[in-house]
């Protein structure tokens, strides 16, 4: 069966993010980006499913820049197939996002695609599930655990005090959560072949799709500082300090 | 203006967190109906209707929502909600699943995880894990949006007297199915939602040694996390990640205990109300955000706290 993956390219997870002086965003000038930490985690999946032989094919796909090829070269080189670029230098938000995959899927037919729950700038958290919506397909969002058996996927997810596993008809839209694998790292002769595989460009117009913004961003401030506190000399003072001070026990 | 409010329950009782929902809709003003979603759900819909402020209860009992699948959430809320001006649910694992299905449905934007109401359209979330605060303004003529419970205070679970009005809407995609649960055993509340927080860095050294936070824990009734370090060191599961690629804690009070404070930590708890660290690196970043900090040996400070903590609960 065919796989989607879809990648995001961001800000590196271990970079500081600073605002911008006129609160129009966050700097992105000369930071380090890389794709997703959840997206990696689609790839990897993704790549198991493959080396299981219940994945034939994995077609990753990215929406953003020029640069965005980037993070699809760095899938290809980890084991995904074949890339689709939809270029666009403007800001795409989670329903347009998900519009912009819809057109692909329903171009590629996969029988799954794999996402990750969320993007760590926009931290949204929203567009696998709108194109599950979109598409009339089932999701199972937060995955710990991805078993496609036959026509079903179970997908176990991780919620609030613990588990749940659901059966999903397929085609599904699976978004993957920290616990699902470990991804891999990509070696040097994967990273040469990665070059040779094919990657198809593409812009939101030739899906016909509008990518305007429905949320207009304000202003974007820097979080209220804290201020560095009190040391103190020994546990005795930390816990009167909690219990009568600060009332927190 | 008229609010949907979308219940969080587990079919016997209302969560706390509908409580600070109700809080949210109060701030963007207008008429604030809760609809309560389930099986067998009678009970939930009682309490949501003493909820302070609620207009009316809608109930939705059938077995198609019993398990909160999202594909039949999805299409009950968007058809229920599409004549309200707002629909807001909590940011917890259950909105966050069906919110985004409801937005696509109805065609409209979705605003996640807010923390401030600024007006009726206007909202204050956080992005790049809390390092930095956007204010969004939603141009769509319905709103959906989903409520960080922590940010609000909740209204009050008494005093209310709301009609409760039964819904025969059914909603089955049948495009999923239930299979089975498996909640967390332990007494211990969960991470994302406790009121304390005692976390353990790559100073623990080893697995075994977070017993010595677990009593801490236990003692105060908190929950136990990890820094990404002590996760990488294989010390525990990295479900007790906190941090930019775990979870985002805001707990009361936050105690990090061997923990350098690195930013990807940092960007997870720094919302917590009093953060505490013991690190015997008085260099460790992490003393730059903590409101008490310990310079000390963890294997002594840790028996000591669970000595003097004992002498005052």
């Amino acid at each position: 069966m065919k796989v989607l993956v879809a990648v995001k390219r961001v800000i590196d997870y271990n970079v500081k993010v600073r605002v911008k002086p006129d609160n129009t965003g966050v700097d992105l000038a000369n930071v380090k980006m890389a794709m997703n930490p959840f997206c990696e985690i689609a790839v990897e999946e993704a790549v198991r499913l493959k080396e299981k032989g219940v994945a034939s094919e994995i077609v990753v796909v990215s929406i953003g820049p020029k640069a965005a090829q980037e993070q699809i070269r760095t899938a290809l080189a980890l084991g995904a197939d074949r890339g689709i670029h939809i270029e666009t230098d403007e800001e795409v938000q989670s329903l347009e996002a998900a519009k912009l995959l819809k057109s692909v899927v329903e171009k590629e037919e996969p029988k799954l695609v794999i996402l990750g729950k969320q993007s760590i700038d926009s931290d949204n958290n929203q567009t696998g599930q709108m194109l599950a919506a979109l598409t009339g397909m089932g999701q199972g969002t937060f995955a710990s655990e991805v078993v496609v058996e036959g026509e079903k996927v179970n997908v176990t997810r991780e919620i609030d005090g613990g588990l749940v596993t659901v059966a999903l008809n397929l085609p599904a839209v699976v978004t993957t959560d920290l616990r699902l694998n470990e991804p891999r790292y990509a070696s040097l002769p994967n990273i040469m072949k990665a070059k040779k595989k094919p990657l198809e460009s593409m812009s939101p117009a030739d899906l016909g799709v509008d990518i305007a913004n429905r949320l207009s961003t304000l202003k974007v401030e820097a979080p209220a500082s804290r201020q560095a506190g009190v040391k103190v000399a020994d546990v005795a003072e930390l816990v009167d300090k909690l219990k009568n001070e600060a009332k927190v026990i | 203006m008229s609010i949907l409010v979308i219940a969080e329950h587990d079919n016997s009782s209302l969560k706390q967190a509908t409580l600070n929902v109700v809080a949210t809709a109060k701030a963007i003003g207008g008429d604030i109906d809760v609809l309560v979603a389930g099986e067998n759900c009678g009970a939930v819909a009682e309490a949501a209707a003493k909820a302070e402020g609620v207009n009316k209860v809608l109930v939705a009992d059938n077995a198609a929502y019993g398990h909160f699948l999202a594909e039949n959430l999805g299409e009950l809320v968007a058809e229920v909600g599409k004549g309200y001006s707002h629909i807001l649910a909590a940011a917890g694992t259950t909105g966050k699943d069906f919110m985004p299905r409801v937005a696509a449905l109805l065609d409209v934007a979705q605003v996640s995880d807010i923390m401030r109401v600024e007006s009726e359209d206007t909202f204050v979330r956080p992005i790049y894990a809390g390092n930095a605060i956007a204010t969004v303004k939603a141009n769509d003529a319905i709103k959906v949006i989903t409520v960080r419970p922590t940010a609000f205070d909740p209204v009050a679970a008494e005093g209310g007297s709301a009609s409760v009005e039964q819904l025969d809407v059914v909603k089955d995609a049948g495009l999923s199915s239930f299979v089975n649960e498996e909640l967390a055993k332990s007494d211990r509340p969960d991470l994302g939602s406790a009121g304390i927080v005692v976390s353990g860095g790559r100073g623990m050294q080893n697995g075994d040694n977070f017993k010595m936070l677990e009593q801490v824990a236990d003692l105060l009734g908190a929950a136990v996390g990890a820094s990404r370090a002590a996760v990488d060191a294989g010390f525990v599961p990295n479900d007790m990640q906190v941090g930019q690629t775990g979870k985002i804690v805001a707990p009361q009070l936050y105690i990090a205990v061997g923990i350098s404070g690195a930013i990807q930590h940092l960007a997870g708890m720094s919302d917590s109300k009093v953060i505490v660290a013991i690190n015997k690196d008085e260099e460790a970043p992490i003393f730059q955000v903590a409101d008490y900090g310990l310079v000390a040996d963890l294997f002594e400070a840790v028996p000591q706290l669970e000595e003097e903590l004992k002498k005052v609960l």
